[in-house]
C-alpha cells in the first residue's frame, strides 16, 4: 500500500507530548509494544509524522526503522494529516471529461497543495477518489459531507470562501 | 422480576440505523407510563436478520418488530407494553399469518437454523456476565477445571470432530494435542478476531453478542494445552466488538473466572486484547503472532509450526472465534451430541454471512451439509426483484464462485474443496445474472494485490500481473492466449506462495475461469459483457421508435453526447434523440432518466 508522507512541518503541543510520554510509560515494558503505542499516539495527534515516530522509537527503545516499518505496513496509520475540510475530487470518467481535472488543478492552485496533502493551518486536505456515482452531476467534489456538482474551475473560490473560518 | 422484556439489536447493523436511539426512547416512553419496574429493556447482540433492522423483540410474547422507527416508540410502549396488544402493522410480516402470530423461530429465516455458535446473540446483553452465567455459561470451564484432565478435555474436543472455523478447516483437538506435547515455560492461546473478508461479519456478531463464550472458550483451550497466557487480535474496525469484550474480560475478573486460581484451583489464565491496524494478511496465523509481537505483520514458513514456535518462539494454538463459541457447549453436551450434527466429516454447523443480490441479508447458522439452494432460497428468501441465480461466493478473496448446478451440494469442508471453493471464514456473497464475473475476479484481485505483504514473489508479483490480465480482458483488450496464461500463472502463485494469502489469491479467477469460461470468451472474442458491467465493453443507444423526444437524457448527459436527429417515429410529437457513441463516456446516468424505457444498454 502506497503512502504519502506529510511535508508539513510538525505542530505538536507540549501538551500532547506529554500524553504520548504517558502512553510510552504505560506500554514500555509490554512486549509488543509499537502497535499500541502507536494507535494511541494517532489518537493524540491526528496521525504520525515522523518527529511522532522518533518520540516513540526513543520511548520504547526500539530502532526507528522498525517505527517506521510498522507504521508503514498498516493501513490505519495514517503519516499525513487530515484537514478540517477534506475535499475529494471525483476522478471518475464523467467527470474527468467534463473537467475535473481542471477543478482539482485550480483547488490546487487555490490552496497551495497538491492532491493527497493538507494545508498548513490544517483546515483543508485534498483528495483525488475514485468513481462516487455522481456521474449526472458532473464533474462533482464533496467537502466532508457537501456535495457540489456541475462545476467549472472559476466557481472554486466562492465554494472555498464559505469553509474558510 | 419484569413482566416484560424488550430485546433491542445493538449489533453493528442496527446501531448504524440508530437502535441505540430506539433504546433511549424506549426507556424514557416506559418511564412516563410509570412502567420501568414492570419492563426492562435490554441491548442483546445480533439477531442475524440484519436487512429487517433495528430489530424489537417483546418477551413473553416473543413479538418480532423490525425495521422499527424511533416514531413508532410510543405506539408500542402504549398498546403492546401498556394495553397488551400487540401492535401488527410493525410486526415482520413473515410473523402475521392471518389472525395468528407466529413464532420466530416458524419463519423461514429461523426454522432450518440451529443456533450453536450463536446461541447467545440475540437472547442475553452481552455486557452482563450475570445472562451468560445464567445461560450456563462459565458452566463448562467449572467442569474442565474440577473434573477433568488436561488430556480428557483435548480427546473430548478430538473426539467431537470439530474442525477450525477460520477457513481450512484443520481439527482443533489434533492442533491442541501437538500445543500439549511440547513442553515450555510458557505456552499461549490466541483468538483470530481479524476478520478481513470483505462481505464477512460472523466474528464480529460473536464478539458483540457473546463476548464471555470467547473467554470461557479460550480458558478451557489455556487448560488443555497447560498456557496461562491468551491474546484476542481483533480489529480495530470493529469499536463496538472491542468495547464488549473488554468490559467482559473486566467482569470475568471481577467474578475470579480469569486471573489467578480460577474456580479455587491453581490454574491461572489471563487474556489480553490486541488491536489489528487494518492488514488482510494478518488473519495468516503467523503473521497474526509476528503483529501480537508489535511487528510488521509478515507471514512465517512452516515449519516450524506454531504448535511448536509460535507467538514469541513458545508453542501456541491460534484459533477462530467461530471455534471457540463452539467449545463450551460441546464440554457440556458431549462429543458425541456433536458428532450426531452434520456431515461425515465435518461436524456441527457453520455460521454465514450473508449477503450480495439475496433477499435476507444477515447472519445465519446452519449444520453442516445443508445445501446451498436451502441457505439461498428457504432462509435467505432467494434474489429480489425476479432476477436469477448466477453464483454464490464463499471464502472471499481466497474462495471461489459455485455456479448454479452445484446448488444442491451439501456445504461442508471437502465438498466445497473439491467443487473449487473452499468454507472460508463463512462470507456468502449471492450474484445474479447483473454480476459479471470478470469484473468479480479482479474485483477480489485488487483487493488481494493491495493486501499482498510483499514478502514473497510469487504473491507480490504475481498477483499484479494476474490483475493487469484481467483488467485488460474487461477493456477488451484480452486474448484467448492470454486465458491459458492466466491459469498457468495461477497455479504457478498457489504452489509458490509463503502463506495462504498468496496460496489462495488466484481461487476467484480460476473458478471463474472454471465455471463461467464462456463469459471471458465473450469477453475476449465478441468484446461483449452481457453482465452490462464492463463499462469499456458497454454500448448505450436509444431505441428511437420508443423515444418521445422528451430530451431529458440529453439534458443530463456529462458529455454532451445525447443529440436530436431528424427522425419522429410514428405517433410521437417530436423528433428522437440518438447517442453518440464516440462521445458518450458511459456513466449511465441517461439511463433513468428515461421514463419510456427507449434507453438501453448492451
Amino acid at each position: 500500500m502506497l503512502k504519502k508522507i506529510s511535508s508539513i512541518p510538525f505542530a505538536g503541543t507540549p501538551e500532547q507530548e506529554a500524553e504520548l510520554k504517558k502512553v510510552i510509560a504505560k506500554h514500555i515494558d509490554d512486549p509488543g509494544a509499537v502497535m499500541p503505542v502507536l494507535q494511541e499516539a494517532q489518537g493524540i495527534y491526528g496521525y504520525l509524522p515522523i518527529e511522532v515516530q522518533t518520540m516513540i522509537a526513543e520511548g520504547l527503545n526500539v530502532p526507528l526503522e522498525e517505527v517506521y516499518g510498522v507504521s508503514t505496513f498498516y493501513s490505519q496509520f495514517a503519516l499525513s494529516p487530515k484537514g478540517k475540510y477534506n475535499i475529494s475530487v471525483c476522478m471518475g470518467t464523467a467527470c474527468y471529461v467534463k473537467g475535473s481535472g481542471d477543478v482539482l488543478n485550480k483547488l490546487s492552485e487555490e490552496l497551495g497543495i497538491e492532491a493527497e496533502e493538507c494545508t498548513l493551518d490544517g483546515q483543508f486536505s485534498l483528495t483525488a477518489c475514485r468513481c462516487i456515482g455522481a456521474c449526472g452531476l458532473a464533474p462533482v467534489i464533496t467537502i466532508n459531507d457537501d456535495v457540489y456538482g456541475r462545476l467549472t474551475a472559476d466557481m472554486i473560490p466562492d465554494i472555498l470562501a464559505k469553509y474558510k473560518d | 422480576m419484569y413482566r416484560s422484556n424488550v430485546l433491542v439489536c445493538g449489533g453493528t447493523g442496527c446501531t448504524s440505523s440508530d437502535s441505540l436511539k430506539i433504546v433511549e426512547k424506549l426507556k424514557e416512553e416506559i418511564a412516563a407510563r410509570g412502567l420501568e419496574k414492570e419492563v426492562n429493556v435490554i441491548t442483546t447482540g445480533c439477531f442475524g436478520l440484519c436487512a429487517l433492522g433495528p430489530i424489537v423483540v417483546i418477551y413473553p410474547e416473543g413479538s418480532f418488530y423490525s425495521m422499527v422507527n424511533i416514531d413508532d416508540i410510543p405506539e408500542i410502549v402504549e398498546e403492546h407494553l401498556l394495553k397488551g396488544r400487540i401492535v401488527t402493522r410493525l410486526l415482520y410480516q413473515e410473523t402475521v399469518e392471518e389472525d395468528t402470530i407466529k413464532s420466530l423461530n416458524d419463519t423461514a429465516f429461523y426454522s432450518k437454523q440451529m443456533r450453536i455458535a450463536l446461541r447467545n446473540c440475540g437472547v442475553i446483553d452481552p455486557e452482563k456476565i450475570d445472562e451468560y452465567i445464567a445461560m450456563d455459561g462459565y458452566a463448562a470451564l467449572g467442569k474442565v477445571l474440577t473434573e477433568m484432565t488436561p488430556e480428557s478435555v483435548i480427546e473430548t474436543i478430538l473426539n467431537s470432530g470439530l474442525r477450525g472455523r477460520g477457513g481450512a478447516g484443520f481439527p482443533t483437538g489434533l492442533k491442541w494435542k501437538f500445543a500439549a506435547a511440547n513442553d515450555a515455560d510458557q505456552k499461549y492461546v490466541c483468538c483470530n478476531a481479524d476478520e478481513g473478508d470483505p462481505g464477512a461479519f460472523m466474528d464480529r456478531s460473536i464478539l458483540e453478542g457473546d463476548p464471555h463464550a470467547l473467554l470461557e472458550a479460550m480458558a478451557i483451550a489455556g487448560y488443555a494445552i497447560g498456557a496461562t497466557k491468551g491474546y484476542v487480535y481483533v480489529r480495530a474496525e470493529y469499536p463496538i466488538a472491542v468495547n464488549r469484550l473488554q468490559i467482559a474480560i473486566d467482569q470475568a475478573h471481577e467474578y475470579g473466572l480469569l486471573g489467578d486460581n480460577i474456580f479455587g484451583t491453581d490454574f491461572c489464565f489471563d487474556v489480553q486484547l490486541r488491536l489489528g491496524a487494518g492488514a488482510f494478511v494478518c488473519g495468516e496465523e503467523t503473521s497474526l503472532m509476528t503483529s501480537i509481537e508489535g511487528k510488521r505483520g509478515e507471514p512465517r514458513p512452516r515449519p516450524p509450526f506454531p504448535a511448536v514456535k509460535g507467538l514469541y518462539k513458545k508453542p501456541t494454538i491460534l484459533n477462530n472465534v467461530e471455534t471457540y463459541a463452539n467449545i463450551p457447549r460441546i464440554i457440556l453436551l458431549g462429543a458425541d451430541w456433536f458428532q450426531g450434527i452434520g456431515t461425515e466429516k465435518s461436524k456441527g454447523t457453520k455460521v454465514f454471512a450473508l449477503g450480495g443480490k439475496i433477499e435476507h441479508t444477515g447472519l445465519v447458522e446452519v449444520p453442516m451439509g445443508t445445501t446451498l439452494r436451502t441457505i439461498v432460497e428457504e432462509i435467505g428468501g432467494g434474489i429480489p426483484n425476479g432476477k436469477k441465480f448466477k453464483a454464490a461466493q464463499t471464502g472471499g478473496p481466497s474462495g471461489g464462485c459455485i455456479p448454479p448446478q452445484h446448488l444442491d451440494i451439501p456445504i461442508d469442508y471437502d465438498n466445497l474443496l473439491e467443487i473449487g471453493s473452499m468454507m472460508g471464514s463463512g462470507g456468502l456473497i449471492v450474484m445474479d445474472e447483473t454480476t459479471c464475473m470478470v469484473d468479480i475476479a479482479k474485483f477480489f484481485l485488487e483487493f488481494t494485490v493491495d493486501e499482498s505483504c510483499g514478502k514473497c514473489t510469487p504473491c507480490r508479483i504475481g498477483t499484479k500481473r494476474l490483475l493487469e490480465m484481467l483488467d485488460k480482458i474487461t477493456k477488451g483488450q484480452g486474448t484467448l492466449e492470454m486465458l491459458d496464461e492466466m491459469e498457468d500463472l495461477c497455479h504457478y502463485i498457489k504452489a509458490n506462495s509463503l502463506c495462504g494469502l498468496g496460496q489462495t489469491a488466484p481461487n476467484p479467477v480460476l473458478s471463474t475461469l472454471n465455471y463461467f469460461r464462456d463469459e471471458y470468451v465473450q469477453h475476449v472474442v465478441d468484446k461483449k459483457c452481457v453482465a452490462g458491467v464492463c463499462k469499456d465493453l458497454l454500448e448505450f443507444s436509444i431505441i428511437k421508435d420508443k423515444c418521445f423526444g422528451c430530451s431529458m437524457c440529453a439534458r443530463q448527459c456529462p458529455a454532451d453526447a445525447i443529440k436530436v436527429t431528424d427522425y419522429t417515429a410514428p405517433g410521437k410529437k417530436k423528433p428522437a434523440y440518438e447517442i453518440d457513441t464516440t462521445k458518450c463516456v458511459k456513466c449511465g446516468a441517461c439511463l433513468p432518466t428515461c421514463k419510456f424505457g427507449a434507453i438501453v444498454k448492451g
